[in-house]
C-alpha cells in the first residue's frame, strides 16, 4: 500500500462511518429518484450543497500544499456574484458577465499572490485584507441590498440546469477536479508546490521559480472560489454580498486538513480533500434530515467535535503519547 | 534614538493615523469633537474592545484566536439565563460567566500546547462549539434583559457620559498594559512569541504561559458578552459575528506584529479607537455607506502590515 492511499484512510474511514449511521438510521438517505427528469436524493444534494465547499477545497489544497493559507475566499465568491448581477442587469450577455466575474476574482487572487510574494507579508494576514474589504467591494457593487438576477435568464443554468439528469454544478465541480488533477499531477505543478511547502529555501536554490508558482496558485484559487461564487449567486437567481460564502473559507480550510494535507504545506492530497468536503457536507445534510427531532445548530457542535478529533488523530504528539503508554514505559 | 524609533515607531504610526482621523472627522462633521461622542466611541465598541485586548495576548504570544465572537454571544446568553432562569443575582452571575470563559480557553490552550495543534484550527473549533453552545441553550435566540431590575441600575451607571462598558474596556486596558510590562507572565508572553525554543531553553514555563494567553482571551472575550449584555439589555446568541476579525484588525493596526513577540496593549486601545470612527463616519455623512467602512479597515490593515514589513527590511538592513 502506498503512503498516498494510507493518507486516505482515515478520512474514508470517517465517511464510511457517517454513510453507515445514515443507512441505519436513515435508509432513505441513499434514495436516487428522478423528478423532473433530474436525479434527486439526499445524496445528490450532498453533491450539490457540498459545491461551493468542494470547489474552495480544490484551491486551497494548492494553497496550503505552498505553506499558505487563503481566508479571503468566502469574500471573493461574494463578489463574483455581485459582479456577475450588477453586469447583467446592466443587459450584458451572459458570457461576458461570468468573464467580468472570473477577471475580478482572477485579480483578487493575485493581489493576493502579490502581497505574499512581492510584499512578503505572511498569508494570514495578506488574505485577510480582502477578506475584510472584499466583502466591502460585493456590497458595494450591490449597493448593500440583495440584487435579484432575473430567473428566465440563461445565468441560473450555471446552478439549476440539469445534463443527462446531473445538476450542472455536480459537473462542474467535476471538470474542474480533473482539471486541476491533471494540471497537478501530469505537470511538475504539483510537484513544486509540494517543494516549497516543503522547504522554501532549498526549492529557491534548486532553481524552482517560487514566486511565479505562488502567484499562479492563489490565481487559482481566486478563479475557483469565483466558479464557486457564480454558482452560488445562480442557483438562488441574486447576488448576496452579505452572506453569500460567509464563513465557507473555514468549512474549505477544514475539507482540506479532514483530507489529509498538512497545515504546515508539502505533501497534499485533492483527492483527500474532496473527501473532506464531502464529510462535511454528509455531516450537515444528515442533521438535517433529522431535522423535526434535531436543531440545525447541532451542526456547529459537532463540527467543532469533528474537527477535534480529526486534529489530534493527525497529531504526532498524541500518536507519541498513546505508543509510550502502550509500551508502559514513562 | 533610532532603537527608541523602531521600539515605539509603529505605536507612533497609529497615534499619528487616529489623531488625524479625530481632527478630519471633527473638522468635516460638527458634533463630533463633543465629549459625549469621544465617550461613545468607548461605549459602543467596549465589547470589541474587550476582545482585541485578549487577542493583543494572544498574538504577542505568536498564536490566534478565533473564537472570540462565538465566546461573547455565548457569555451573554449564558449570563442572561443565570440571572432570569435560575435567578441569579448579578453578583454570583457574572463570576460564574467570567470562570466559563476562562476554563473554555484554558481548554484550547491546553489542546493547542500539548498536542502542537495549530490555533488555527483549535480556536476554529471551539468557535463552532462556543457558537453551537450559545445557540442550543434554549429555544429562543435573543433574551431580553433590559427589564430586568439589576441590569437596569447597571447600564445606568454614568460617569462624566463614560458607561459602566466604556469603564470595563479601559480598566481591561490598564491592567493588561501592566501585566504585559510588569509580571513575570507578561515578559514569558514576548519571550515566546519572539522565539519559542529561546524561551524553553532559558526555563520559561511554556505550558502554563500558552494555556495562559487563551484563558486570558477568553475570558476578556466573555467580559465582552457581559458588557454587551449591560450595554444593548439582552444576551443574544448571534452577537459579535465575525467580530474575531475586527479584533484582529485592531490588533494588527495597534501596531503588534502578527508573527508575535512585538507589540502593545496600548497599540490596541488606539487601533480599538480607529475602528470605531471609522464605523461611527458614516452615520455623520449621509452618501457614505457602511461598505466603505469595511473597504477602508482593509486598506488600513494593508498600510499597516505595509509599514511593518518596510521596518523588518529596514532594520534587517542595519544589523
Amino acid at each position: 500500500m502506498s503512503s498516498a492511499t494510507r493518507q486516505l484512510i482515515w478520512p474514508l474511514a470517517a465517511l464510511v462511518l457517517l454513510l453507515a449511521f445514515n443507512a441505519a438510521f436513515h435508509p432513505s438517505f441513499f434514495h436516487l429518484q428522478v423528478q423532473h427528469g433530474r436525479l434527486s436524493g439526499s445524496m445528490i444534494d450532498v453533491f450539490n450543497q457540498g459545491v461551493p465547499v468542494l470547489l474552495l477545497a480544490l484551491g486551497m489544497t494548492l494553497v496550503i500544499g505552498t505553506g499558505g493559507i487563503d481566508l479571503s475566499v468566502g469574500a471573493i465568491m461574494a463578489v463574483a456574484g455581485a459582479v456577475a448581477a450588477a453586469a447583467l442587469r446592466q443587459e450584458a450577455p451572459v458570457a461576458l458577465a461570468v468573464a467580468a466575474a472570473l477577471g475580478a476574482c482572477a485579480a483578487a487572487g493575485l493581489w493576493n499572490g502579490a502581497l505574499v510574494t512581492l510584499a512578503g507579508i505572511p498569508p494570514i494576514v495578506a488574505t485577510l485584507i480582502l477578506m475584510v474589504a472584499g466583502r466591502g467591494v460585493a456590497q458595494l457593487i450591490t449597493h448593500g441590498q440583495t440584487m435579484l438576477i432575473d430567473s428566465d435568464s440563461a445565468f441560473t443554468l450555471i446552478g439549476r440546469g440539469v445534463v443527462l439528469g446531473v445538476p450542472a454544478p455536480i459537473l462542474i465541480v467535476l471538470a474542474a477536479a480533473l482539471a486541476l488533477a491533471a494540471l497537478v499531477r501530469l505537470t511538475a505543478l504539483g510537484l513544486f508546490i509540494e517543494s516549497i511547502g516543503g522547504n522554501e529555501q532549498a526549492s529557491r536554490y534548486a532553481g524552482v521559480r517560487v514566486g511565479s508558482i505562488r502567484m499562479a496558485v492563489y490565481l487559482l484559487m481566486g478563479v475557483l472560489a469565483a466558479i464557486a461564487g457564480l454558482i452560488d449567486a445562480a442557483d438562488i437567481a441574486a447576488a448576496d454580498a452579505n452572506n453569500a460564502g460567509l464563513y465557507l473559507e473555514l468549512d474549505a480550510i477544514l475539507a482540506v486538513v479532514i483530507g489529509g494535507t498538512a497545515l504546515t504545506g508539502g505533501r497534499f492530497t485533492l483527492l483527500g480533500s474532496i473527501i473532506g468536503a464531502i464529510i462535511i457536507q454528509t455531516l450537515s445534510t444528515t442533521i438535517l434530515s433529522f431535522g423535526r427531532n434535531a436543531p440545525v445548530e447541532l451542526n456547529l457542535v459537532i463540527k467543532a467535535a469533528v474537527v477535534l478529533i480529526v486534529c489530534l488523530l493527525q497529531s504526532g504528539e498524541l500518536r507519541r503519547l498513546i505508543a509510550r503508554v502502550w509500551r508502559g514505559s514513562p | 534614538m533610532t532603537a527608541a524609533l523602531r521600539r515605539h515607531g509603529p505605536l507612533l504610526g497609529t497615534a499619528l493615523v487616529l489623531i488625524v482621523l479625530y481632527a478630519a472627522a471633527s473638522l468635516l462633521f460638527p458634533g463630533f469633537a463633543s465629549l459625549y461622542q469621544f465617550a461613545h466611541l468607548f461605549d459602543d465598541n467596549a465589547t470589541l474592545g474587550l476582545a482585541a485586548v485578549g487577542m493583543t495576548f494572544v498574538i504577542l504570544s505568536g498564536g490566534i484566536d478565533l473564537s472570540v465572537g462565538a465566546v461573547v454571544a455565548l457569555a451573554s446568553m449564558g449570563l442572561a439565563l443565570l440571572m432570569r432562569d435560575a435567578g441569579w443575582s448579578i453578583i454570583a452571575a457574572v463570576p460564574a460567566v467570567l470562570v466559563m470563559g476562562a476554563a473554555l480557553g484554558a481548554g484550547m490552550g491546553t489542546i493547542i500546547h500539548v498536542f502542537r495543534l495549530p490555533p488555527f484550527l483549535v480556536t476554529l473549533a471551539g468557535m463552532f462549539l462556543a457558537r453551537g453552545a450559545a445557540l442550543l441553550l434554549t429555544a429562543e435566540k435573543r433574551i431580553e434583559m433590559s427589564g430586568h431590575a439589576q441590569i437596569e441600575s447597571l447600564s445606568s451607571v454614568l460617569i462624566q457620559n463614560f458607561n459602566l462598558p466604556a469603564m470595563v474596556f479601559l480598566a481591561a486596558v490598564v491592567i493588561a498594559w501592566a501585566t504585559l510590562r510588569s509580571t513575570r507572565f507578561g515578559r514569558t508572553v514576548h519571550a515566546l512569541g519572539s522565539d519559542e525554543t529561546a524561551a524553553r531553553l532559558m526555563g520559561l514555563p511554556a505550558a502554563s504561559t500558552r494555556i495562559g494567553v487563551y484563558a486570558v482571551s477568553a475570558l476578556c472575550a466573555a467580559a465582552g458578552g457581559v458588557v454587551q449584555v449591560i450595554g444593548t439589555g439582552a444576551g443574544d446568541a448571534s452577537a459579535a459575528l465575525l467580530l474575531e476579525l475586527d479584533a484582529i484588525a485592531a490588533v494588527v493596526i495597534g501596531g503588534t506584529v502578527l508573527a508575535g513577540g512585538r507589540g502593545s496593549v496600548l497599540g490596541t486601545l488606539l487601533g480599538v479607537l480607529i475602528l470605531a470612527i471609522i464605523t461611527l463616519v458614516p452615520s455623520y455623512h449621509g452618501s457614505l455607506n457602511s461598505w466603505w467602512t469595511k473597504i477602508a479597515i482593509g486598506l488600513l490593515l494593508l498600510a499597516f502590515v505595509l509599514l511593518q514589513r518596510l521596518s523588518q527590511r529596514w532594520a534587517g538592513q542595519q544589523t
